[in-house]
């Protein structure tokens, strides 16, 4: 949004594609009243003119310059000599026994789930994982009602209070913890800790943790759990963009290693929504040809930089995790491929030709990231289409013609 | 009312607030989405799109992100694809 309003308040012609229903993305999703930050955006997008495509998922560029996305019912061309991708992240997801049974979900996910209309009111909800969303979502469950028993953090309480000396240094993240212990209060909050099985028949009736070394069960209706966030990459991989370790490289100006095409937010690193604004908002106006205005921003990216690289430190992944799943446990929800079954393999890609291990319609999504830190193996390549899409979006590309709707 | 949807799950009617997917509306009726390769029970894991595993047939289009699609009235959702 704010890549978006700001090339647009340059006079260029702006269309924003967005996956989702409705633009915010994820933080920002819900009620506009939550979030007036979003409303305000928001509202520079329609007085700049932007045409605001939502649900449509890109699935394929058939050559530079062209993307094709599909909408519920029909598929779009979308034409364009710039491109800024902010594809945003996902939860990291590790497989725990009993974690596919129904009402386990991301930590992000039950909140989005309640932020799209699921009652929560006097739900018992266990919130476990790493990372700053597992307080934001306590925060936000408790003041819809729902009785959060305990929220589990894997990182230790040395690193906790390393970051919270690091928060010290920006204010706004100081006034956001402080609402935030305020709507806490009460919630048992518990470091070292983490959910070791999800226990239930047809759906999740318990928790097994480990709390500080201790054991318990905890009997619930909702697992929140996950494991902060993995970048979305997949479109700047099918665009051939090349990518710095897990993220896309980028330069000064947000552009990335394919001429034209630029890429702010979670997927240049994990940062936020403050990280993803200033970033965005550089993307848009070296897009637009405003590399003066671009400039003007770079400082305050470089501090925003400094909470990321908080954040990496604090929430990295401790090794005990890499033992959560047992043989039985399944790690490729799409396919329903096991530990045991993927133990056996060197690789991503020998995993996915003997076990079909990512080759759902996830595409590896879910499990890749977590492949990468239970057994250190990386996706090797990316195919369009990047989303499944429907039979006739992909004949439609064969036959080399798609009504232009866009 | 206006600010409430009805659709049928399964054929039983469902009541949801305005604006609520279609996976909020398979969980309020306590179904699971779908049955994985081997049998399992799932229900949605991201509430963003992306893992799929709350796909179910809608108005008999099979295989749509119930997390991604709001709730209509009238609607004819069907679990287990």
């Amino acid at each position: 949004m704010a890549a978006a309003a700001r090339a647009a308040e340059c006079g260029v012609r702006v269309g924003l594609v967005d996956d989702n229903v409705a633009l915010g993305g994820q933080i920002w999703r819900g009620a506009p009243e939550d979030h007036p930050e979003s409303a305000s955006w928001a509202a520079r997008l329609r007085s700049a003119g932007v045409t605001a495509l939502s649900g449509l998922r890109v699935f394929h560029q058939p050559e530079p310059g062209v993307l094709l996305a599909e909408g519920r019912e029909d598929i779009h061309e979308l034409r364009y000599e710039k491109l800024i991708l902010a594809t945003g992240a996902r939860e990291r997801f590790l497989p725990l026994p009993g974690w596919t049974l129904p009402n386990v979900m991301g930590a992000g996910g039950l909140q989005a789930m309640v932020k799209s209309g699921l009652p929560i009111a006097d739900k018992r909800v266990v919130v476990a994982g790493t990372g700053p969303l597992l307080l934001a979502v306590a925060a936000y469950l408790r003041k819809r009602g729902a009785k959060v028993l305990v929220v589990c953090e894997q990182t230790s309480w040395s690193r906790l209070a390393g970051f919270a000396a690091t928060l010290v240094r920006f204010p706004s993240k100081i006034s956001q913890s402080l609402e935030l212990k305020k709507n806490l209060a009460g919630i048992p909050f518990a470091a070292n800790s983490w959910p070791t099985a999800a226990q239930g028949t047809d759906r999740l009736e318990s928790v097994h943790i480990s709390r500080s070394g201790a054991l318990q069960d905890i009997a619930c209706d909702y697992l929140a759990c996950g494991f902060h966030l993995a970048p979305n990459t997949e479109l700047a991989l099918l665009l051939g963009c090349r990518m710095s370790g897990d993220f896309v490289q980028v330069d000064e100006f947000q552009q990335t290693t394919v001429p034209g095409v630029y890429c702010a937010g979670e997927p240049t690193r994990i940062g936020g929504v403050e990280c993803a604004l200033v970033e965005g908002q550089i993307a848009g106006l070296a897009a637009a040809g405003k590399a003066d205005l671009a400039r003007l921003l770079f400082h305050e990216r470089s501090e925003v930089h400094r909470f990321a690289r908080a954040l990496e430190r604090t929430f990295r992944l401790r090794d005990e995790l890499k033992a959560l799943p047992a043989d039985a446990s399944i790690i490729c929800r799409c396919e329903d491929v096991t530990h045991v079954r993927l133990i056996q393999h060197s690789s991503w890609r020998a995993a996915k030709l003997h076990t079909r291990c990512g080759m759902g319609p996830c595409q590896g999504r879910v499990c890749g990231p977590a492949t990468k830190f239970l057994y250190g193996w990386s996706p090797d390549s990316v195919r369009p289409p990047i989303f499944p899409a429907r039979v006739e979006s992909l004949s439609a590309l064969v036959a080399g013609g798609t009504e232009p709707k866009a | 009312m206006s600010d409430s949807i009805v659709l049928t799950v399964n054929g039983t009617k469902v009541t949801v607030s305005l604006g609520a997917t279609v996976a909020v509306a398979m969980t309020i009726a306590g179904q699971a989405c779908r049955t994985s390769v081997h049998g399992e029970p799932r229900g949605p894991l991201c509430g963003m799109g992306i893992c799929f595993e709350c796909r179910a047939v809608i108005n008999g289009q099979p295989h749509c992100r119930s997390c991604q699609i709001l709730c209509e009235s009238g609607m004819d959702v069907r679990t287990n694809e």
